[in-house]
This record gives structure tokens, C-alpha cells and sequence, in this order.
């Protein structure tokens, strides 16, 4: 893909050069299938460690909140390590610094492909997390809209420490140490809000609102963060 | 002047303070020990830099 | 550039602080609800808060820094975050005593401002490590303001949350100085908030001198030695932020 006379031709727009991105990341993660089978995976074999660890057959309210959510964010966790790994081998960043087009298109791009991983991964470790766990599946719905949120949180700030995590030595190290805390609020609202969806009763809405709020402003925040820090990380 | 009552709040209380007080002390420990690598390494420096155009 | 004014500020800090115990032990009231142990308080809240606002501080000079690449920025961001964490840590084993104290155990989830303040603790202390595996002088003082930037936005959000999802069930004599405060306690208060500040003015100036001078001292070695000098850069103090020098 040439970029032609620089002179000659106007400036890729971020948009081509996000789209193109995103679609070489979703092309590449569908015929090697590196990422999300492993999640999946990751997730089934942590419910069942759950299920002896709490020695619980079926869960609601606020331990299912939990191990839904953390089983969720360790997974995460494993599709974030990689993200950037294609790049760094394959002189991915150097393209994207060579190329007239701005830094966060990068980060937008990378960021749209990990919404897209932890959706797939929701697909199955969801259902297999009711499976195995609930009494009744009328709180999923609404669970959907809250997942969503979770994953834009996830995506914004793993992306960007992940970009910097791979230029450093103890990569798959530093991604974990550096996100948890950060993802604290974002659990914090994420299980508020679940909570009562997974009640034993049947679906509760007690501050639904307030944590929807709380998570949009995480996911705001922080992508705004890292969209406005992000030429600072490729920077060479 | 309150009386101080030395009863077993009296004993958190000036545990509280005494940690305060060992961090700071701790703290200065550590950077009279930097200050003293510092001096070494200065010293070290200046005998080198004696030497060296005579030699 | 640093020592200078440190001795008065060194001094100003002791002069504040023994005057701002002094009132906390002869001149502030009991409080009604938690008798002696109340006087904690002085000590603990005035260290979070001033811990809180250098991690801020911390991260303007990390804007500087990335604005303009002027590394003495970054050994400004570095030594803010530094000296926040060792208050940190006092902050973290004062409310434990407090609330071992209070309550009878060593910590307590119901409270929501140590609660945060921990989360804000624990991602402070993931920056060292995230120097120490960037081996490249810039590229580690870019991405540790970067860093620096990121964990700012995060401390007044993760405060919101962890505020909201403690339900307030315990009555918050505690922590923040709200209102219900006498002036007495108002004044006592201030005055140890004053002198906490100082010191934290005053340990970050000396950290600064610290990492100065062994910076001159890298250079004086360097010029000894007769290496090649290194690229010029307006205030070595990178030199000293941990970088592990490595064979490779």
C-alpha cells in the first residue's frame, strides 16, 4: 500500500488509515485465530476454578457480578498483552510514524479491533457463565449494556498501556501491574450496576442509572487521555 | 491543658505519630547515605582530575 | 539553583510542624465521638491530602515535560510522584492505626477515602517498575509522563466510584474536614496541613539537589574519563531517574 507522492496526493485521512487498520487487525486475528479462542478458553477454565474455589454451584447478585466480571477482565488482559506484538515484530509502528496520518489513528484502530475480541469473547463466556452459574437469564439484557461499557473502558486504557508496555523489557509483566488498579473504577461501576441485575429474585435496577453514568465518564475520560498522550507514545 | 489520659488511646495515637516520625528519620538516613556515596565519589573525582593533566 | 532557599524552608517546615503538634496536644478539644484517638486525624488527613495533590502536581509537570522535552520537567514529575508515595505510605499506616483504633480491626472497606487512596497508592506504585523496564533515557521520561497524565485523570474518578459504592452507613466523623469542626480544631488543623505541605515542599527540593549533583557528578565522570560527551539536554537530571543500565 503506497502512499504515493506526498506532494502530489492529499494526506491519508485518520479515517482510511483507522479503518484499514482495524480491518488488517480483524483479518489477521480471523484466519490465525490467536486471540480470542484463547479468551474463550481462559474463561470457561477460570468459571470452573470458581465453581471449586467458592465451592458454589450457582451464583447471584454480587459473587456472580464478581466472577463474571473479574474472569472477564483477565481475559482481557490476555488479548491486551498481544495487541501491539504484531506491530513491534513487524515494523507496524515505524509504518504508522512514516505515514502523514496522526498517531491516535492507530490507537482508534487498535482499540475498535480490541472492542471487537472482548464482544466475541462475551459471546460464548457469557452464555457459558449462565450455563454454568444462573438460575434465570432474565438479567442478561441489560447486562449487554454494561459489558459494552466495560469493554470501551478496557479498550481505552488497555490499548494505551499496552502501546507502552511492548517497547519496554518485562512487557507481559507491566501490562497486568499497571491495569488493574486502573481498571478499579471501571469494576467498581461494572459490579454496581450487575449486581442487582443478577439478583436471585430477578433483575433489580437500584442505581442502574448512577453506574451507566459512572462508566460512561471512565470511558470518557480515559479516552480522551488517551487519544490527546498518544503521538507522545509512538514518538520514537 | 487537657490531661493527656494514658489509657490504651494514648498508645495508638502515639504509635500514629511515632511512624511519622521513624518514616522521617528513615528518610534522612537513606540520604545521608546517598550524600555520603556522593562525597566519595567527589573525592574519588578530584584526585583523578589532580593526577590526571600531571601525569 | 535548588539548595538555595532550602535551609529556610527546612527550617520554616520544623517551626510549622512543632507548632501545629503543639496545638494538636494542648490547644484542640477532645472530640465527642472519638475522644484521644481523634487526634490522629491531624496527622493522617493532612498527609493524604497533600500525597493527593503532589500526584496532581506531578502530573502538570508531566504536561510540561511532554510539551517542551525539557528533561528537568520530568525529574520534577519523578520527584513529586516519589516524595507523594512516601507520604503514601505514612498515610496508609496512620489510617490503619486510626481505624484499628476506632473500629478494632487493622482496616476498614467502609471508608471510603482509604479505600481510593489505596487504589491511587498501589497504581503510583506500578510507575517505578514502568521505568525501570524502559531502558531508553527519553522514551522512559515520555511515557512516565505519560503515565504521570493518565494516573492524575484517574484520581478524582476513582475517588467518585469508590465514594459511591460505599454506602455511608458509618457516620463519616472521619476523614475530610467537613463541617461540625470547632474553630479550635479548625485552626489546629490548618496549621498541620501548613507544615505537611512544607515538608513535602521541602523533600521534593532535596530530592531535586540530590538528583542534581549526581548528575554533575555523571558528568564530571564522563568529562574524566574522556568519553564522548553525551547529546546536550537542558538539565541533566534524567540521568540519575532510574534507568538500569544494562549490557546488552
Amino acid at each position: 500500500m503506497s502512499a504515493g507522492e506526498p506532494s502530489a496526493r492529499e494526506p491519508t485521512p485518520a479515517r482510511r488509515a483507522f479503518a484499514a487498520i482495524l480491518a488488517k487487525d480483524l483479518r489477521v486475528e480471523l484466519r490465525t485465530l490467536e486471540s480470542i479462542p484463547a479468551m474463550a478458553l481462559f474463561s470457561v477454565a477460570t468459571f470452573i476454578l470458581f465453581r471449586y474455589g467458592l465451592d458454589r454451584t450457582s451464583l447471584d447478585g454480587s459473587l456472580a457480578a464478581g466472577v463474571l466480571l473479574a474472569t472477564l477482565l483477565f481475559a482481557a488482559v490476555l488479548a491486551i498483552n498481544r495487541l501491539f506484538v504484531a506491530e513491534l515484530e513487524q515494523g507496524g509502528f515505524d509504518a504508522i510514524r512514516l505515514a502523514p496520518v496522526d498517531g491516535s489513528a492507530l490507537f482508534a484502530a487498535k482499540a475498535a479491533a480490541l472492542v471487537v475480541y472482548l464482544l466475541a469473547l462475551e459471546l460464548v463466556a457469557v452464555p457459558a457463565f449462565a450455563f454454568f452459574f444462573l438460575d434465570s437469564w432474565a438479567g442478561l439484557g441489560p447486562l449487554c449494556l454494561v459489558l459494552v461499557l466495560v469493554d470501551l473502558g478496557l479498550a481505552a486504557t488497555g490499548t494505551l498501556i499496552s502501546s507502552m508496555a511492548i517497547n519496554s523489557r518485562a512487557r507481559d509483566l507491566l501490562v497486568p501491574l499497571i491495569l488493574l488498579p486502573l481498571l478499579v473504577p471501571l469494576m467498581i461501576a461494572a459490579a454496581g450496576a450487575a449486581q442487582p441485575l443478577l439478583a436471585a429474585g430477578g433483575p433489580g435496577y437500584e442505581d442502574f442509572g448512577q453506574w451507566l453514568g459512572v462508566l460512561t465518564l471512565y470511558d470518557a475520560i480515559f479516552a480522551l487521555v488517551a487519544y490527546a498522550v498518544y503521538d507522545f507514545v509512538l514518538e520514537d | 491543658m487537657p490531661a493527656l489520659p494514658l489509657d490504651e488511646a494514648g498508645k495508638y495515637v502515639a504509635g500514629a505519630y511515632l511512624v511519622f516520625v521513624a518514616l522521617l528519620l528513615l528518610y534522612v538516613a537513606i540520604m545521608a547515605a546517598k550524600l555520603q556515596r556522593i562525597e566519595r565519589e567527589l573525592r574519588e573525582l578530584a584526585d583523578r582530575a589532580e593526577e590526571g593533566p600531571a601525569a | 539553583m535548588y539548595p538555595k532557599g532550602l535551609r529556610t524552608l527546612a527550617l520554616a517546615t520544623v517551626a510549622t510542624l512543632v507548632a501545629g503538634f503543639a496545638l494538636v496536644f494542648y490547644f484542640a478539644p477532645l472530640d465527642a465521638d472519638q475522644g484521644f484517638i481523634q487526634k490522629i486525624f491531624y496527622l493522617h488527613v493532612p498527609m493524604a491530602i497533600v500525597a493527593l495533590v503532589g500526584w496532581v502536581v506531578a502530573a502538570f509537570w508531566a504536561i510540561r515535560h511532554l510539551r517542551s522535552g525539557d528533561s528537568a520537567h520530568d525529574a520534577r514529575s519523578y520527584i513529586a510522584i516519589h516524595v507523594s508515595v512516601i507520604f503514601g505510605v505514612a498515610v496508609l499506616i496512620t489510617g490503619a492505626i486510626w481505624a484499628r483504633a476506632a473500629w478494632g480491626h487493622w482496616w476498614s472497606w467502609d471508608e471510603p477515602t482509604l479505600v481510593s487512596f489505596l487504589i491511587v497508592f498501589l497504581l503510583y506504585c506500578t510507575y517505578y517498575p514502568l521505568r525501570y523496564a524502559i531502558e531508553d533515557r527519553e522514551r522512559q521520561a515520555r511515557y512516565a509522563s505519560v503515565f504521570a497524565i493518565t494516573a492524575g485523570a484517574f484520581v478524582p474518578l476513582n475517588f467518585i466510584a469508590v465514594r459511591l459504592a460505599e454506602s455511608l452507613v458509618h457516620p463519616r466523623t472521619f476523614a475530610t474536614a467537613e463541617g461540625g469542626m470547632p474553630t479550635k480544631m479548625w485552626i489546629t488543623f490548618l496549621v498541620c496541613f501548613a507544615g505537611i505541605g512544607l515538608l513535602w515542599v521541602t523533600l521534593a527540593r532535596f530530592e531535586l539537589s540530590a538528583k542534581s549533583t549526581s548528575a554533575n557528578l555523571a558528568r564530571l565522570r564522563r568529562a574524566l574519563d574522556g568519553d564522548a560527551p553525551e547529546r546536550p539536554s537542558a538539565g541533566r537530571p534524567t540521568a540519575t531517574v532510574p534507568v538500569r543500565a544494562t549490557q546488552s
